[in-house]
């Protein structure tokens, strides 16, 4: 419990620090020294001190979004197991919870951006729904395999089994099949080369940034910070289906899962530098094939 | 792990996916390549194989089937000056979707048999037939003449597989006819790709609808 | 003595593809042809079975009523071969349909092919292995390729393709029915046994039934894609059009009834293992699914060689159907394929002096044949009348038996859907080729008229048609024990 505790205390104190690592590991690559560790935190404390400036078209709707999306990421990581470390609120099915905890959240930030009236927008808004819907079906599907293998319904348990070995261990093969599934979505969903460039300077490619176009100050603030909260949710996924590891004791279960979280930043980070952005065209086509892969890792079990 | 031949199983259903998503027809033929190293080595790994002249023949087969075909078949993509593109009749998305399907199908339609062999076979009867699937698949939904041969070989690399399998005792018939196979694929057909590409000036099948009521 | 079979035209066909003159050439195709008939011929004298390389090749009955088929029909093509090969030396020659050039390959490459079909053809029937007969069918379709492709152009390379790939597709899937089979003897014993004929029908009770089941599906699949059934049938119409005309005699006739033997002995297998009926049923479905498309197809065909394509493909149906009764009607379906065989091998021989004269397949442009090319006129009238099955010819008395065995065996739909497609097939045909028997003339004549038509052009359709006559009036006593034999192989004859 202690542990759980000091897990969602950590995700919320390092969250955007692993977007700093992506960012440094991109740089390294590309033979700049990169931002400052910290800068994710300088720009959040510098949106905070920032006043808002509101679109006259917009409603409510686009008021509130930014604080559900909070709220909603908040809501996730509290089930949100990381490996052998349970998670704070652990129910049977919690993870159709999580699902669509991560929903609401993405529903948010499209509703909103529709708000704003803008062609822009609503062009982003479009190609976010569609590719988080194949997304979806790949995450659930690969989390059902998952609970399938270990016979267990809840993320906490069927993390706790994974856990025993990831990749490497028994349930090998499903675990793999999981795994690529889940880091595609990982990417998907957090908008990351090579589905979408976070770091883009052209409306028209965009997907996650020209939702928030409209966004400044505080607002601009929360989703950022909800943004980096939600990689580090489906990065706690990933790190329990993925690592070979199992730790006697729940300090050690913790650090190592802090490693492999900070080992996938790193990985992430690699992606994104050796990878070019797909055409829009192929992106369904990679979703469909995590699907694909989740699809094949439960048929793997059920056969 | 669970055994590297559960690992090399999965990794041949993935290779039938990269097959049927890619959209390069060179990245097509590497695949099939490496599609036919996999199954050799299944082969040489499958349990109770003793060291004879059949293992020369699998090496021998494999050899053939994962080095020289490919590079006969990078020769004439080379000659006949082919476009990488590979212009499918069915989109790859949806490929991929179908091959879904049939990977679910392969697995219902073995299910009334029963393996009397031993166990660890047993998930090879519905790979066998999904890329044996896959490969008509390719040759249906795809335009290319060089695709058709190579849908062609992956049917008969599910065939390999398929005897290998099962260890078939008269194991003179699972090389010869495939070997068979594989001669009329390359060589037959590669004289006959190189005449449509004379005839026509490029090797798009659906040139070939003259003949029709 | 089966070796010689195997081999005589085997190593004639590699030796012609070395031979510079072309009278040389076809002289070595003629004698060969001759010698291997001669050989058919000695072997009807000596005891059955005759069996060699340990019961690998064997002659029983239906090896040899297929055997005889394959090597008449062979033996009239190669006479007839000399007259046609004769004026396409004229090289390059203008294509009739769109007016360009184009040449043909060499004759020794054509007589080389010819022979080693010859060859791979009676491995098929006498391969008792079915290992061994998957791999004579699957060197039917390398050497027949090429002879569709003799008219170097753009259609005949189309049929080629086409040819070989499907047929190279469906004879992987005949493949993997032999690997199912091997799989299936296993079952019992926990070891497999020898894929031989005679061990499998030993222990056919030992089979897993679910594996001979697919194993029987995936060969009728395979094998039926080879015989042209429906809806595995396309590519035949296409090569039978554009390969030149003794090649679709040879495919029509021989081809076909070899692919047919290999479904006959999965057949016979699945009756010794007491699973008939299922084997039965599918076959009645697919004969009865190629007899209605082959009709239909059939309805509003203008070219003359397609349309005889189309027949063949109805009466593999037939025969199909004919063997899924059983009864009277497998004898009747082993009867019809010597007939059929016969009369289509001489309509397509007839068809190629046709072509030869005219200068087209379309049928509205080949009106007056009987003034223009009286004997041959009066050959494509009797082919016509033995193919559509009117009495006195051979073909009327296999398909009455087959439609007896039908009605005997009390399926209504069976016997109306056979009576529905044959009708339509006739009136479909007799349309189309009595039109070309007795119309006008075009004018002006497409060529000037020849004082007598060559003989070789005429003596080999003539024979052809005078033994399905024959056959139809009076089945000689060994034909008819062999034809017995071969379908009490089936379990249907007692």
């Amino acid at each position: 419990m202690i542990y759980s505790l000091l897990f969602v205390f950590l995700a919320l104190a390092f969250a955007p620090f692993l977007m700093s690592v992506i960012n440094r590991t991109k740089a390294f690559f590309g033979g700049r020294s990169g931002p400052a560790l910290l800068q994710p935190y300088y720009d959040l404390v510098k949106l905070l001190r920032k006043g808002a400036v509101y679109s006259r078209t917009v409603s409510w709707i686009f008021h509130t979004a930014p604080s559900v999306e909070v709220a909603a990421v908040l809501a996730a990581l509290a089930v949100t197991p990381l490996g052998g470390i349970p998670a704070l609120l652990a129910f049977p099915g919690d993870l159709l919870f999580l699902v669509y905890v991560l929903g609401l959240m993405r529903f948010c930030v499209v509703i909103a951006a529709l708000d704003t009236g803008s062609a822009f927008e609503g062009m982003g808004a479009s190609r976010e729904v569609q590719f988080s819907a194949l997304a979806e079906v790949a995450l659930l599907v690969g989390l059902a395999a998952v609970a399938a293998k270990v016979h267990a319904v809840g993320l906490s348990d069927m993390c706790r089994e994974a856990w025993a070995g990831g990749m490497f261990g028994e349930n090998g093969v499903t675990m793999l099949l999981v795994s690529a599934s889940l880091l595609v979505v990982l990417l998907a969903e957090n908008s990351r080369i090579p589905v979408d460039d976070p770091n883009t300077h052209l409306e028209l490619t965009m997907i996650h940034e020209v939702m928030i176009l409209d966004y400044g100050g505080v607002d601009l603030a929360l989703i950022e910070y909800a943004a980096a909260v939600k990689f580090w949710v489906l990065g706690s996924l990933l790190v329990s289906m993925a690592l070979p590891f199992r730790g006697t004791s729940q300090i050690g279960n913790l650090a190592a899962g802090l490693g492999g979280l900070l080992v996938l930043a790193l990985v992430v980070g690699c992606i994104e530098s050796v990878m070019a952005r797909l055409r829009l065209v192929r992106v369904p086509q990679l979703l469909v094939v995590a699907g694909v892969l989740s699809f094949l890792a439960l048929f793997n079990v059920m056969r | 792990m669970q055994s590297p031949y559960d690992l090399m199983v999965i990794l041949l259903v993935l290779l039938n996916f990269r097959l049927l998503g890619a959209s390069q027809l060179g990245a097509c033929v590497n695949t099939v390549a490496v599609q036919a190293l996999l199954i050799g080595l299944l082969a040489l790994l499958t349990p109770g194989v003793s060291w004879n002249w059949m293992t020369l023949m699998v090496v021998f087969v494999t050899l053939i089937k994962a080095v020289v075909l490919p590079a006969l078949v990078r020769r004439a993509m080379r000659e006949t000056g082919v476009v990488q593109e590979i212009e499918p009749f069915v989109g790859y998305t949806f490929s991929i979707l179908i091959g879904t399907g049939m990977l679910v199908l392969s697995f219902l339609a073995v299910r009334p048999l029963q393996v009397p062999l031993d166990g660890a076979a047993q998930v090879l009867v519905p790979v066998t037939l999904f890329t044996m699937l896959t490969g008509l698949f390719l040759i249906v939904a795809r335009r290319k003449a060089i695709t058709q041969v190579l849908g062609f070989l992956t049917m008969e690399n599910s065939i390999y597989l398929f005897g290998v399998a099962f260890a078939i005792q008269e194991s003179w018939l699972v090389q010869t006819g495939v070997l068979l196979d594989v001669f009329a694929a390359v060589f037959v057909m590669g004289i006959m790709i190189h005449h449509i590409n004379r005839e026509f000036d490029n090797i798009d099948t659906d040139r070939l609808s003259n003949l029709r009521d | 003595m089966i070796w010689a079979l195997i081999l005589v035209p085997a190593l004639a066909g590699a030796v012609s593809f070395f031979l510079k003159s072309n009278r040389l050439g076809r002289g070595l195709l003629v004698g060969t042809a001759a010698a291997h008939f001669g050989l058919v011929m000695a072997v009807w004298n000596l005891p059955r079975p005759l069996t060699t390389a340990s019961g690998w090749l064997a002659v029983d009955a239906a090896s040899l009523l297929f055997l005889t088929i394959c090597s008449g029909l062979f033996l009239s093509v190669a006479l007839y071969s000399i007259f046609y090969l004769e004026p396409s030396r004229k090289v390059p020659v203008k294509d009739y349909l769109e007016g360009f050039q184009f040449d043909n390959r060499p004759d020794a490459i054509f007589i080389g092919c010819l022979l080693l079909f010859l060859a791979a053809m009676s491995t098929v029937t006498v391969a008792q292995h079915l290992g061994v007969l998957w791999v004579a069918v699957e060197a039917t379709t390398l050497a027949s390729a090429p002879l569709i492709y003799h008219h170097r152009h753009h259609r005949s390379l189309e049929a080629a393709w086409k040819y070989l790939l499907i047929c190279s597709v469906g004879i992987s899937l005949a493949l993997i029915g032999n690997f199912f089979l091997a799989v299936s003897t296993a079952s019992a014993s926990g070891r497999e046994m020898s894929l031989m004929m005679p061990v499998l029908l030993e222990h056919a009770a030992e089979l897993s039934p679910e594996w001979l089941k697919a194993a029987f599906l995936l060969m009728l699949v395979g094998y039926g894609t080879k015989m042209g059934l429906a809806p595995m049938h396309s590519w035949l119409p296409d090569a039978h059009s554009e390969a030149p005309s003794p090649v679709s005699a040879l495919l029509s006739g021989a081809l076909l009834n070899c692919a047919f033997l290999a479904i006959l002995r999965m057949q016979t297998l699945l009756e010794a293992a007491g699973l008939g009926q299922f084997g039965r049923d599918k076959l009645i479905f697919f004969g009865l699914l190629s007899m209605g498309w082959a009709a239909m197809m059939l309805i509003s065909q203008t070219e003359y060689k397609r349309m005889l394509a189309y027949s063949s493909v109805e009466h593999m149906g037939v025969m199909a159907v004919g063997v899924g009764v059983g009864g009277i009607a497998g004898v009747g379906a082993i009867f019809h394929s010597v007939n059929h065989s016969l009369a289509k091998a001489a309509l397509f021989l007839v068809a190629g002096n046709i072509l030869a004269l005219y200068r087209s397949k379309d049928a509205r442009n080949t009106r007056g044949l009987l003034n223009v090319l009286p004997v041959s006129g009066a050959l494509w009238l009797a082919g016509i009348l033995a193919i559509v099955g009117s009495p006195p010819f051979g073909l009327f008395t296999s398909e009455l038996m087959i439609l007896k065995g039908a009605i005997a065996s009390g399926r209504w739909w069976v016997v109306g859907g056979y009576l529905a497609a044959l009708g339509l097939a006739f009136a479909a045909i007799a349309w189309v080729a009595l039109r070309m028997v007795y119309g006008q003339p075009p004018t002006p004549p497409p060529q000037p008229r020849r004082a007598r038509e060559p003989i070789f052009s005429i003596a080999m359709p003539v024979a052809l048609v005078v033994c399905v006559l024959i056959l139809g009036l009076w089945v000689p006593r060994p034909l008819w024990k062999i034809i017995n034999e071969a379908a009490a192989m089936l379990g249907g004859w007692k």
